[in-house]
């Protein structure tokens, strides 16, 4: 089995984002592997181990640092990685997609690609539908539970209020992983060093002949901090009190009942 | 003017009330010429209801080639059709679970731009805004001029607003092929009650607060009394407590409601992430130096086992049947 696992380089959930110049934010908070990410990197083990064979190779498309997201994923376990180099940290996902489905078809043919949801920077939530289109592989995204018989794959996704909708897809094809689908693993000090050994193959996102910032792309013309609310009007007096003056407020100050 | 494209997404053939504020986002300063695509047939009261916000035209689409429910990849190609056809500026849709599927497979077929999850929507100026870093930040973006775009709109993001128009009825045949690589298998209803909690326009949340699954039996009353939906924050997930379709925040919904409860829920910065688009947000703690109270609009330092049953009580009292 040849499985694909597309990961991106992006800030840690809990970090402070401030806002640089118009379009930019401080890049100096700690960065991570997307979360979402993390539960594709470990179905993809997962998927391996079961197979009993295979290899898992990770492919980020980001800035050079995006190589700590890769080593990371190695050191849980994939095989080896392939980054794509940008000087940018926000990329179309157009591009991205276009990077990736050209990196993956000269690196392998793929049985399974899986990749997070979403990114958690600027939650496109569309590469890997388009990685799917330049593939001419169908895809499935959300998915909270998958299973691989028979050259079949079943997922799970929620559709909303608990809803779940199981969809069966034929191999190869895409899988946008979310939380639910498994218990991602912790790498362990030894595998870390391990890791450091991996092979990791580097190239420019020009050599792959895509363009970074093509004409016709959306444009990001602002990013703003977005406003936050003031602290709290503290309502006082005994929780029935209390109940009562909120049911006042929310009728005929907030007018939201 | 713009000629503007709505995927409408329906729900056991009723239009979802989440799709109005989607044809007021279509409908922009008024000039806009709006259609209403609707797979399959279209009932009449979803007719008038389309027609009473303002939708001149709806387009019924259909198909020989297989069953547009059953297929995701057959009833994007259909779509993706129907919006060459049309020769359309502008798909919009909601960033419901569905609308992000289907337009991200309508934009990637047709390769067209496409921002999911907007808040704003400029269709003069082509500018959408959307958040970043799950909330933290606003981005405006510039679509590009010429050529069709797609945008999903957060649920609840923009208001409706009613504008009762004329509208035509008309079917739209795709003779698009089912490719044949996936099939929706089943649809098993889950236990979040009747109101999509993404979509509800009230939410009563809980967290650690709550102290167990007994505690939000309490907020399932206090809702069900405001006809609103139960979230819960990651810690009453990580717990057992509640269910990860339940959960508000980075890791789980993004929820966009008019009144947001917050019960025992401190306030992370992933938490306000996927609330903090609410139009009122209230929270319960008995903590007086909770996160929560520095970010919000009405604060109750007391203990929520006392003030959500009297406000279930309350409501009650006041609410008929």
């Amino acid at each position: 089995m040849q499985i694909y696992v597309c990961v991106k380089h992006v800030p840690d959930t809990a970090a402070t984002i401030r806002v640089i110049g118009g379009t930019g934010f401080d890049e100096s908070v700690k960065f991570v592997m997307n979360p979402y990410d993390e539960y594709a990197v470990e179905q993809a083990l997962r998927v391996r181990q079961q197979q009993g064979t295979g290899e898992v190779v990770v492919v980020s498309v980001g800035k050079p640092a995006a190589m700590s997201a890769i080593r990371s994923a190695l050191a849980v376990g994939a095989d080896r990685g392939i980054l794509v180099k940008t000087d940018r940290q926000f990329l179309d996902s157009a591009v991205t997609s276009q990077a990736l489905a050209k990196v993956i078809r000269q690196d392998g043919a793929p049985d399974l690609i899986f990749t997070g949801k979403q990114s958690v920077d600027t939650e496109g939530m569309q590469t890997h539908f388009r990685l799917a289109a330049a593939l001419d592989l169908p895809v499935a995204t959300d998915v909270a539970a998958f299973t691989m018989t028979d050259g079949k794959v079943v997922v799970e996704r929620e559709i909303g209020g608990g809803t779940r909708e199981s969809i069966e897809m034929t191999l190869p094809c895409v899988v946008g992983a979310t939380r639910g689908l498994n218990e991602p693993r912790y790498p362990k000090l030894s595998d870390i060093m391990k890791a450091r050994k991996k092979q990791v193959r580097e190239m420019d996102l020009e050599e792959l002949g895509v363009q970074p910032a093509p004409s016709g792309a959306p444009e990001l013309v602002a990013l703003e901090a977005a406003p936050e609310r003031g602290e709290a009007r503290m309502l006082l007096g005994t929780p029935r009190e209390m109940a009562e003056q909120l049911l006042e407020h929310l009728r005929n100050e907030a007018k939201v009942l | 003017m713009a000629k503007v494209g709505v995927c409408i997404e329906m729900d056991r053939g009723e239009v979802k009330r989440a799709n109005l504020g989607v044809l007021a986002a279509a409908r922009g300063d008024g000039d806009n010429e709006v259609y209403a695509l609707v797979s399959g047939r279209c009932e009449d009261r979803a007719k008038a209801l389309l027609s009473e916000h303002g939708a001149r035209k709806i387009v019924e689409i259909s198909t020989e080639k297989g069953d547009l429910a059953a297929s995701p990849d057959l009833e994007a190609r259909v779509l993706g059709e129907a919006v060459k056809r049309y020769g359309f500026d502008l798909v919009l849709g909601l960033s419901s679970a569905r609308g992000k599927d289907l337009l991200a497979r309508i934009a990637a077929l047709m390769n067209i731009p496409l921002t999911l999850d907007c808040i704003g929507l400029d269709i003069r100026e082509r500018m959408v805004v959307k958040s970043h870093f799950s909330g933290k930040a606003l981005a405006r973006i510039k679509l590009p001029a010429g050529g069709c775009a797609a945008c999903g709109i957060r649920p609840n993001a923009i208001e409706p607003a009613p504008a009762p128009v004329e509208t035509e009825v008309e079917t739209f045949r795709s003779s698009a092929d089912d490719p044949g690589r996936m099939a929706v298998k089943e649809i098993r209803q889950g236990a979040g009650g009747e109101i999509d909690l993404t979509e509800a326009d009230i939410v009563v949340a809980g967290g650690r607060g709550v102290g167990g699954a007994e505690g939000f039996r309490m907020l399932e009353a206090c809702a069900e009394a405001l006809r609103g939906a139960v979230g819960a924050s990651r810690a009453a997930v990580d717990a057992g407590w509640a269910p990860h379709s339940m959960q508000v925040g980075q890791t789980g919904k993004t929820v966009s409601p008019r009144l947001y409860i917050a019960c025992g829920i401190s306030g992370s910065v992933q938490h306000f992430a996927g609330m903090k688009t609410a139009k009122a947000i209230v929270a319960i703690n008995t903590d007086k130096d909770a996160p929560i109270f520095g970010k919000c609009d009405y604060g109750l330092q007391a203990d929520l086992f006392e003030v959500v049953p009297a406000l279930t009580e309350k409501l009650k009292s006041r609410l008929p049947g």
